[in-house]
């Protein structure tokens, strides 16, 4: 128990630790994540109707970036299975950093969740004993899932970093079959959350089976990006050293996973539009407008450009393996498959809508400055799970040493 | 007014005794002759005895109980897991919110389902002049959002105006797709007959217009509805007598529902329903037309405050066609038994396998 005291005294002061350019950004965060409270407040005052949603386009930019997220949170697992499974040395040693990416991009889920639901007072009617829950529903099981994850990534992420500071060895006995639930698991989380839209036949746009192993796919691609870029910035600001051969093998993961994306989505273009259905109306509508209506189109396109831009680039070992270049595809690959998988896929779904029915939606302030925050947000717990972890692996908190 | 269950004269109302088929047999009567007269009225008591408190509240009540009223719907339960004295409590505490803001005796009914009546709907869509008087007695009706922003207004009907399609000698030759140069159809045809890519907005100088046909649509009270199996709380479900109910106080206002639903019926109340003291009616039922907050998802449901007292539907009473009919479907003298039995009679989108007990027919 002491010891517990102990770890987080010892956590706390070493992550509150750092210089100038550490809490002028913390404080830029920190501005947004205030603005944030402020419109979450306005949008729990006035209610949805500061948001661009209507009841045609229901959902939008935050059940855009909540599915997103979800992916993020998923992709953790390109470190995770690698290191246990390959006991790829490069990735054992940054397999944490993993699972603290996981924790942070599955609470900012649970943020979009509160920010996306009407009531968001009443969400604890999903949670029994006070409230009741629903096997029949998607959106049950993801909650589910999204919690389970939650839980793994913090039991698996920090008994490996409170080992680290003990220096107790770890016991494998019960650690290693959680990894593997953990590892499982990644993969559930994201299926249910294409389920939870592939199972509309209201919506023809959503309504294929190739929705599960498309999300798993841009998943396994935006996800490594994301860490990519997060450990070049660890290896430059920070002693702590990740491998080449950790970062390579990232980088082989999101090419090939772009790669698959790009032919999933070329394949559903041709199925869609040969036939070109009533059903197709809302492929079309994202690719070229309808009726006049071309809102979308743009983002589309870039999308298409950024993805297919960024896996060329990705074939080129000249800058795959060029850490100076190697962000430029990240970032690309990052943004289009964030366009592709959020605005570019939820708000097309509704339009048209299931009587035909072409309106638009376009985002309120509120919802940008919404949804910038909980990103704030986001990157505020990570910088501090990411410092206080480094500190750990690098042995600057060590349990007796701050005595 | 005197707080009475029922409203102002309706002739469907009236006689009820007289009529040798009752058009509405969702009344009990029809179907369970002995149970009905009595509890009838004995209901009609009950529902007068807690206007009465809810009237008596709005005396002597302050804005402090009406916040402690709302601090008590907070923890109320899921309405179908309420025991009967719960249910009590919170329609009384209801009255007694609504009395206050509504400035006058409001009744909020809680009548459940009666055995022996599954509601069914039949729309003949030869005879709909496009009028929408359905859409505004509905409104009226079943109190919803009247405001003039975006989002504020809220019909839960729609009547799709469809254009009358034709096929034309002059344009025999033009290709389909156009521009590829390769002929694989014709395209001497405008879109024609029943869509579903109808305009409800439509402002003709009168009605019905010469060139478009007109298909109302509304919540189809699926038996097999996908809005049910996706919400998460169970706040939405079918009721024992067919149509598909929100308890909205449980509702987390998730809209997956909205998302579910193939016919477009549900609206999600984005703001503070915007609804005037004086429009507003005060003859509500708890799972029906009662008012709703923000936040929620609402929709029709056959005005169970009306139909669960042997009373047609707003929209059944005001069509002026008579294009719109309602009953029991296990009656089989009701009138909708009688079109299911004798019309080609279709549901929309059969494919998707949701079972609408709203069908549509034509003479």
């Amino acid at each position: 128990m002491q010891q517990l005291t102990r770890f987080a005294a010892d956590y706390v002061g070493y992550v509150l630790k750092g210089g100038t350019k550490f809490y002028a950004w913390m404080g830029a965060l920190g501005v947004l994540i205030i603005g944030m409270m402020y419109v979450f407040y306005l949008q729990n005052t006035e209610g949805l109707i500061v948001t661009g949603m209507t009841s045609q386009i229901h959902d939008g930019l935050y059940f855009a970036n909540l599915v997103f997220l979800v992916g993020v949170a998923a992709g953790a697992v390109t470190i995770v299975f690698p290191a246990y499974a390959y006991h790829h040395e490069g990735m054992h040693k940054v397999a944490v950093l993993g699972e603290m990416l996981a924790i942070t991009a599955v609470i900012m889920v649970m943020m979009f969740v509160f920010a996306h639901m009407g009531r968001p007072d009443r969400l604890w009617h999903m949670i029994p004993p006070w409230g009741i829950y629903s096997f029949s529903s998607m959106l049950g099981w993801d909650v589910m899932v999204l919690n389970g994850y939650l839980i793994l990534n913090f039991v698996c992420g920090f008994y490996y970093l409170w080992c680290k500071y003990t220096g107790n060895p770890i016991n494998r006995k019960w650690f290693m079959p959680v990894v593997w639930i953990a590892i499982v698991w990644a993969l559930s989380i994201h299926t249910v959350t294409a389920f939870l839209i592939s199972t509309m036949p209201a919506r023809p746009m959503w309504f294929h089976s190739m929705m599960p192993i498309r999300f798993i796919t841009t998943a396994f691609a935006a996800g490594p990006c994301l860490i990519i870029l997060i450990f070049l910035i660890v290896r430059n600001n920070t002693k702590f050293w990740v491998d080449d051969s950790a970062i390579k093998l990232l980088t082989t993961i999101v090419t090939w996973c772009l790669g698959i994306a790009i032919f999933l989505t070329l394949s559903e273009v041709v199925v869609e539009l040969y036939a070109r259905t009533e059903h197709a109306n809302g492929l079309y509508y994202l690719m070229f407008g309808l009726h006049g209506l071309t809102n979308l189109v743009p983002w589309f396109w870039a999308a298409v450009v950024l993805m297919i831009a960024a896996f060329v680039l990705f074939l080129v070992p000249s800058i795959r393996n060029n850490f100076k270049l190697l962000p430029i595809p990240c970032v690309m690959a990052f943004a289009g498959i964030w366009i592709e998988k959020g605005m570019g896929l939820i708000v097309p779904g509704f339009i048209p809508s299931p009587i035909g029915e072409v309106t638009e939606y376009y985002p309120t302030f509120v919802e940008w400055l919404l949804t910038l925050g909980i990103w704030a947000f986001g990157f505020f717990i990570l910088t501090i799970l990411l410092k206080g972890a480094i500190g750990i692996l690098q042995g600057e908190i060590k349990y007796g040493a701050a005595k | 007014m005197t707080p009475d269950k029922t409203p102002p004269a309706d002739p469907a109302q009236e006689h009820p005794a007289e009529c040798p088929a009752p058009p509405a047999s969702a009344d009990p009567a029809a179907c369970a002759p002995k149970t009905s007269r009595r509890d009838f009225l004995k209901a009609g008591g009950t529902l007068s005895l807690s206007s009465l408190m809810g009237a008596g509240a709005l005396m002597s009540q302050s804005d402090d109980a009406r916040a402690a009223a709302e601090w008590a719907e907070h923890f109320q339960k899921n309405y179908r897991l309420m025991t009967d004295a719960e249910k009590a409590e919170a329609r009384v505490r209801l009255e007694k919110r609504y009395s206050m803001e509504y400035g006058k005796p409001v009744t909020v009914d809680t009548t459940g389902p009666q055995p022996g009546v599954l509601m069914g709907y039949a729309l003949n869509i030869r005879k709909c002049i496009g009028c929408r008087r359905c859409v505004h007695a509905c409104v009226a009706e079943n109190n919803q959002s009247r405001g003039t922003r975006p989002g504020e207004k809220i019909e839960w009907i729609q009547v799709l105006r469809m254009e009358r399609g034709k096929f034309e000698a002059d344009k025999m030759n033009h290709g389909y797709p156009e521009g590829l140069g390769i002929q694989v159809g014709g395209n001497a045809y405008t879109p024609a007959g029943q869509v579903l890519e109808g305009q409800y907005h439509y402002n003709p100088e009168a009605v019905p217009e010469q060139d478009a046909t007109y298909m109302p649509i509304a919540c189809m009270q699926c038996e097999k509805p996908p809005c049910v199996k996706v919400c998460p709380v169970r706040t939405t479900y079918r009721e024992a007598d067919g149509p598909v109910v929100i308890d909205y106080n449980w509702c987390i206002g998730c809209r997956m529902c909205m998302g579910a639903c193939p016919y477009w019926a549900r609206r999600i109340n984005l703001t503070t329903p915007v609804l005037p003291k004086e429009e507003m009616n005060p003859v509500t039922h708890y799972l029906g037309n009662r008012p709703r907050m923000r936040g929620v998802v609402e929709k029709c449901h056959w005005c169970l405050q009306r139909t669960r007292h042997d009373r047609y539907p707003a929209c059944v009473e005001v069509c002026p066609v008579g294009a719109r009919k309602f009953g029991n479907l296990l009656d089989p003298e009701s009138e909708v038994s009688k079109i299911l039995e004798r019309k080609n009679v279709f549901r929309l989108k059969a494919e998707l396998n949701t079972f609408p007990k709203f069908f549509y027919f034509y003479d």
